[in-house]
């Protein structure tokens, strides 16, 4: 993945803020009357005290008015401050929203060649636990470092008003503690990194081991994955308590330069007020502002730190984004309404990787309402035919033709609604048996999903569940067998009645009765259309018009069934081998 | 809650000494207003120039030592946050190992990913600051108002009533957050699951162009928790307004007694100063406090996930105690009655399977008796198997046949007590699968499931799952019986080659070939081969089962398939329709006298098809030319 500077990502982030402009000028409207409030505070305290110099001589009827005077203030500063709050919320998790929206839209865009390449769980914590970590950096950066910086200007043009050589005592040590921030903050960038990257890899763990956690325990595999575990965690914890500790440095040494801040302050102030020069009230006045000059700085520092992880997240998530696309759609694009279902492969050249080609100069016509099956030993290439058919990935070279039409030419919604596909793996949504059945046409009703329902043989065994139809299915089906989730999957395709069909080992869970039935019903459904079919069950594909034999990415053998046997060639021997024990 | 305590223990130390050099600093900090008020009261008061340098280098000192008190109190708080939540990763990935099926199918995976992950992050965040944070603010409360009580006793009433306001406040606001947090975090978790759903359906998705609606349904989830958090950031956004406000007429009014007391004598400005200062210390102690609470309310509700997760026992555990606890007087008699299963038992402690294996030959290794047994999963209205009876007897092959969801694998399931039945028992070697432990159980069989699933790493690494100590002649046999030989040989570094996560560079039939070979490096007692072979070629199929035949340590094997090519050598064949056995014998009787049995085999070799089976009549048209061809073949 291409490497993201901070700049860019910086970039990135303000393009998403810039949305929210309203509320931005919002937050920093009442950030504004928040932090002009809360320095008039201090003054009117200071002229309180200053009413109140010695036994006997304190003036009360101005200190009624400038106690009254200070309530105000303090009620203005109290709604201001929830205001601004609200606003930064709202910008941080719409933001967040956002950008989780933009990711998801992406992965919708990226190639499969990228998604097959990719491990599942680490753009899943690209798009979780980092942007999770981001909202809460940017929490924290919106509501401190505007303050903070509107604080810091405020405070110095009140210091100003008084005196002009304390607040130099202040100017002068303050930008210490940005520079041991900011130093702090440089050194943890590295480790936060670090932190993340180990994170990465060892949800790649938790996920492998966890998600297949079947296969751990029958091994007896626990031990040792956890002793894999140790071991990334062991890494984890040095890198944690480094980016930890080094961060956390951070407030105590900012800390310390406010105190430093502080004794100045008092030092030259009470020197100062031995000439008389300033009053003991405009010293505590000054005193109160040190400390709420440096609390920003302390706050910047702190918020630098939790930016600068924010940010390392922040540009994870981005690079996943900034991943190049599928090759869009033509905008010209042609259209076919209904394909009539010739399908051609001219001279098509495939590969994964460059060094490995797999599928070389292949070439075959498909008439309408043929039915192609594709045999041949694992790894020739079978699935590769159908992944080049659908477009999950393009050809390196050559052409694939549907009525004549490059199917780069067409939309690959309009490419993919000609098809009914359904795979080896079964892939099940999250809802009920009835919304999966759905899934591919979502304006069928409940009778048309049982119709298909009945037809594909998974009736009977819906309408065993505990709810029938609106039994929900967790995670992938885990509650169903492999089986039944088959039977699922072809139902959803039935209830399509798509124009080209294609089965990629699509009944190789279901026993050949129910499977024999199965291919009645689909002989019945795709009369006069195409279909291809992957399978190792010789059985399955007997009646095909068409058998493919196919081995290391290149077609030997072309013909039917009887034709084939005939040659007495390589299919003939895989056909005789099944009856061998 | 108090279960995670445990995990911090080893750190007892530094969750002393966190909170104790905070304290220090703290203390440091309630010195430097009573500093300042001298520097006022007595420096100013009486134009002493050396007082007042002396006391500001004091204030310089108390920095000094405040800021070495503080980076050790850090480390200390960094290094028992952190290696908490090290300690609780390991509890809880260990944890989860040991759940049964059972609880992993109600708890779901991604959930427990999700704790793994982003709660325990949460959590060391929350231990980290509350080492910090939780005793170092009430304690610079409370120490402010204490130093106001020694100042004045008038005055300090003011902090005296404040504070507890505060605190009503501040503790309101928590509670009402609290579940609302749960809330947050729910949002969370399905917005997390839809995204692993999208990325692990994405060919059926696009092939269905269901982006857009897939797109529609996660934006849907995600303005929820969006939603959530809003709702959430509301409430907690009052505290920080409201502790100021309440705080600032604290100074009003305390301003106005300190006005008081001046002017009858009681207190001097600089005194004043002193507690208007305190006053901002409490104030910014209270909203850290208040930060502190909202970070830890989240890191509590995490913490609580996680401590949920921790209670969930293994069911296979509780029902092995109470098994136990119940039957282990007959067992016992069992168990000592004969000599060879001790032989067999020490022989597994040694955890090395070949030993086990060389130990054992004569003894009674690999039966398995199904009594009686019904299964019923969690939440089920109907049994998935329902009084199977059977024996199979060491070195037998056992074939399953049956439709989709009639139990086979259910049933074979119960062998490896993936899941435990629910009458009856399951015996393995004579003993009821429960009476033995998992590890033993386990040890002594190889299960391929349906789904072919291999690990990242080499192929090496993944075969030696099997035994860690198999030679590499036993590995090469494996993948020679198992018919891997020739793709992995074909591979450029062998058996080393990589295996991406999940196996996605191999193909199907590699896979499985692959999770076969891992199940007999073990050399099994037991080899399940559970529908473990229907991506493979028949060719490769029949060699398969052949090499498996020819094991010189005989396993008993069972073979779930739904091929009748597959099963029909074997010594006993059940056929399973909706959980219940309808016929067992070997393929020539089943044949003549199961007519299910009958039918799944002609659907497959369509030989006599029409006499058997009228309906299916018009499914091939050439049946009978081939059916001679295929007859040839069969001798």
């Amino acid at each position: 993945m291409k490497k993201l500077t901070q700049l860019d990502t910086i970039k990135k982030v303000l393009a998403y803020i810039k949305h929210y402009w309203w509320l931005i000028v919002c937050s920093l409207v009442f950030a504004a009357i928040t932090v002009v409030s809360t320095l008039y505070l201090p003054i009117l305290s200071g002229n309180a005290v200053d009413v109140m110099i010695d036994k006997g001589c304190v003036r009360f009827a101005d200190l009624k008015e400038i106690l009254a005077r200070m309530v105000i203030v303090i009620l203005i500063t109290g709604v201001a401050q929830w205001i601004m709050n609200i606003a930064n919320n709202r910008i941080t998790y719409f933001v967040v929203r956002d950008i989780r929206k933009d990711a998801f839209h992406k992965i919708q865009k990226l190639p499969l060649k990228y998604l097959d390449g990719h491990v599942t769980g680490d753009i899943v914590s690209r798009m979780i636990a980092d942007v999770d970590q981001f909202a809460d950096g940017l929490l924290m950066g919106f509501t401190q470092a505007f303050t903070g910086i509107l604080t810091i200007l405020g405070t110095l043009l009140f210091m100003l008003r008084i005196n002009v050589w304390i607040t130099l005592v202040v100017v002068l040590v303050t930008p210490l503690s940005f520079f041991v921030a900011a130093f702090i903050a440089k050194k943890t960038h590295t480790m936060f990194q670090k932190q993340s990257q180990t994170r990465g890899e060892q949800t790649g763990l938790i996920d492998e081991m966890i998600g297949n956690q079947q296969v751990v325990q029958a091994y007896g595999y626990e031990k040792k994955a956890m002793k894999r575990f140790d071991e990334i965690n062991g890494r984890l914890k040095k890198y944690a308590l480094r980016a930890t500790f080094f961060s956390s440095i951070t407030n105590p040494a900012t800390r310390f330069v406010n105190n430093l801040v502080y004794a100045g302050v008092g030092i030259t102030g009470a020197f100062f007020a031995i000439n008389g020069s300033l009053s003991v009230g405009q010293l505590s006045c000054f005193l109160s502002y040190a400390n709420q000059y440096t609390k920003p700085f302390n706050e910047i520092s702190g918020v630098i730190t939790e930016l600068q992880n924010a940010l390392t997240c922040a540009g994870r998530v981005f690079e996943l984004m900034e991943e190049e696309s599928e090759i869009p759609d033509k905008a010209q694009a042609e259209k076919i309404e209904v394909t009539k279902g010739n399908v051609e492969m001219d001279h098509v050249f495939f590969s994964y990787t460059e060094d490995k080609p797999l599928i070389q100069d292949l070439n075959l016509k498909v008439k309408p309402g043929q039915r192609v099956a594709i045999v041949g030993p694992t790894g020739c290439g079978k699935t590769t035919i159908i992944n080049l058919i659908m477009r999950f990935y393009d050809v390196t070279q050559g052409s694939i033709k549907i009525d004549g039409i490059d199917i780069r030419d067409l939309t690959r919604e309009n490419l993919r609604s000609q098809y009914g596909m359904v795979l080896q793996e079964t892939w099940l949504k999250d809802g009920t048996i009835l919304d999966n059945i759905l899934f591919g046409r979502k304006d069928a009703t409940r009778q048309e999903a049982i119709e298909a329902a009945k037809l594909s043989h998974a009736h009977s065994f819906i309408k065993r569940l505990p709810m029938g139809y609106d039994t929900v299915i967790k995670e992938n089906g885990e509650n169903l067998s492999q089986g039944q989730r088959q039977l699922l999957c072809i139902t959803r395709v039935i209830l399509c009645k798509p124009s080209i069909l294609i089965l990629d080992e699509a009944t190789s869970s279901i026993d050949t009765r129910t499977e024999m039935q199965i291919q009645n019903a689909f002989q019945q459904l795709m009369e006069g259309r195409t279909s291809f079919i992957v399978a190792h069950r010789l059985s399955t594909i007997q009646n095909a018009d068409v058998i493919l034999v196919m081995k290391d990415g290149k077609i030997m053998e072309q013909g039917s069934h009887e034709e084939l046997l005939a040659k007495k060639g390589f299919y003939s021997e895989l056909y005789m081998s099944q009856f061998a024990i | 809650m108090k279960k995670l305590l445990v995990y911090i223990k080893e750190y007892r130390k530094e969750c002393v000494f966190g909170p104790l050099f905070k304290l220090l600093e703290a203390l440091f900090d309630l010195i430097v207003p009573l500093v300042t008020a001298a520097i006022i009261d007595y420096g100013i008061a009486n134009r002493d120039k050396t007082y007042i340098l002396q006391y500001g280098m004091g204030l310089v000192l108390l920095a000094l030592v405040g800021l070495t008190c503080s980076i050790t109190a850090q480390f200390f708080a960094a290094k028992a946050a952190v290696g908490f939540a090290a300690n609780l990763r390991h509890a809880l990935f260990e944890h989860i190992e040991s759940l049964s099926f059972t609880e992993m199918d109600q708890i779901g995976t991604s959930t427990l990913i999700t704790r793994m992950t982003s709660d325990i992050n949460q959590v060391q965040s929350g231990v980290n600051m509350a080492l910090r944070l939780f005793l170092r603010s009430p304690f610079i409360v409370f120490g402010a108002m204490i130093s106001a009580f020694f100042i004045d006793v008038r005055a300090a009433i003011v902090f005296a009533v404040v504070i507890p306001l505060l605190a009503v406040v501040v503790f309101g606001i928590m509670a009402i957050c609290m579940p609302l947090y749960k809330k947050v975090q729910g949002a969370l978790d399905k917005v997390l699951g839809s995204t692993r759903e999208n990325l692990t359906g994405v060919r059926v998705i696009r092939a269905f162009h269901r982006e857009k609606e897939e797109e529609q349904e996660y934006c849907k989830e995600n303005d929820v928790l969006a939603k959530e958090q809003l709702l959430v950031g509301k409430i907690s956004a009052l505290t920080n307004p409201l502790t100021y406000v309440m705080i600032n007429m604290a100074l009003v009014a305390l301003l106005w007694t300190g006005a008081v007391q001046i002017d009858i004598g009681v207190l001097k400005q600089g005194q004043v100063i002193a507690l208007i200062n305190y006053l901002s210390q409490i104030l910014v102690e209270l909203i850290k406090l208040a930060n502190t609470i909202v970070l830890s309310n989240k890191a509590l509700a995490c913490a609580n996930r996680i401590a949920n997760v921790l209670e969930v026992e293994s069911s296979l555990e509780q029902k092995q105690k109470n098994f136990l606890a119940k039957e282990l007087p007959e067992e016992t008699g069992t168990q000592n009655a004969g000599i060879q299963d001790v032989g067999t038992q020490n022989a597994g402690t040694q955890n090395t399977t070949t030993q086990s294996t060389a130990a054992s030959k004569q003894t009674v290794r690999g039966q398995v008796v199904f009594d009686n047994v019904s299964l019923c999963y969690q939440g089920a209205q109907e049994p998935s198997i329902e009084d199977v009876n059977f024996t199979a007897n060491a070195g037998d092959t056992i074939g399953i046949i049956g439709g989709t969801g009639s139990g086979k694998s259910s049933l074979v399931h119960l062998i490896p007590r993936f899941y435990d039945a629910t009458k009856g028992h399951v015996l393995v070697d004579g003993k009821d699968v429960r009476s033995v432990s998992l590890e033993e159980l386990r040890g002594k069989i190889g299960i391929v499931m349906q789904k072919a699933v291999l690990f990242e790493g080499t192929i090496r690494e993944n075969l030696l799952w099997g035994n860690e100590n198999a030679t590499e002649e036993d590995l090469e046999e494996a993948l020679e019986l198992s018919q891997a030989k020739e793709f992995v040989d074909k591979k450029q570094n062998g058996m080393d080659a990589l295996i991406e996560q999940g196996g996605r560079n191999l193909s199907g039939g590699q896979r499985q070939r692959l999770t076969i070979a891992r199940a007999l490096v073990r050399k099994p007692e037991i080899l399940i081969l559970d529908d473990s072979t229907s991506a493979l070629d028949y060719a490769t199929d029949a060699r398969l089962r052949k090499g498996i035949q020819s094991l010189s340590y005989h396993p008993t094997v069972f073979i779930v398939s739904q091929r009748t090519s597959s099963i029909c050598h074997a010594d006993n064949i059940l056929v399973l329709e909706d959980g219940q056995v309808l016929a067992m014998g070997t393929h020539e009787e089943l044949l003549k006298t199961c007519d299910v049995y009958a039918e799944i085999h002609y659907s497959q070799f369509q030989k006599e098809t029409r006499q058997n089976q009228p309906g299916n009549g018009q499914m091939a048209e050439s049946k009978e030319e081939v059916t001679d061809r295929k007859e040839g073949g069969a001798q």
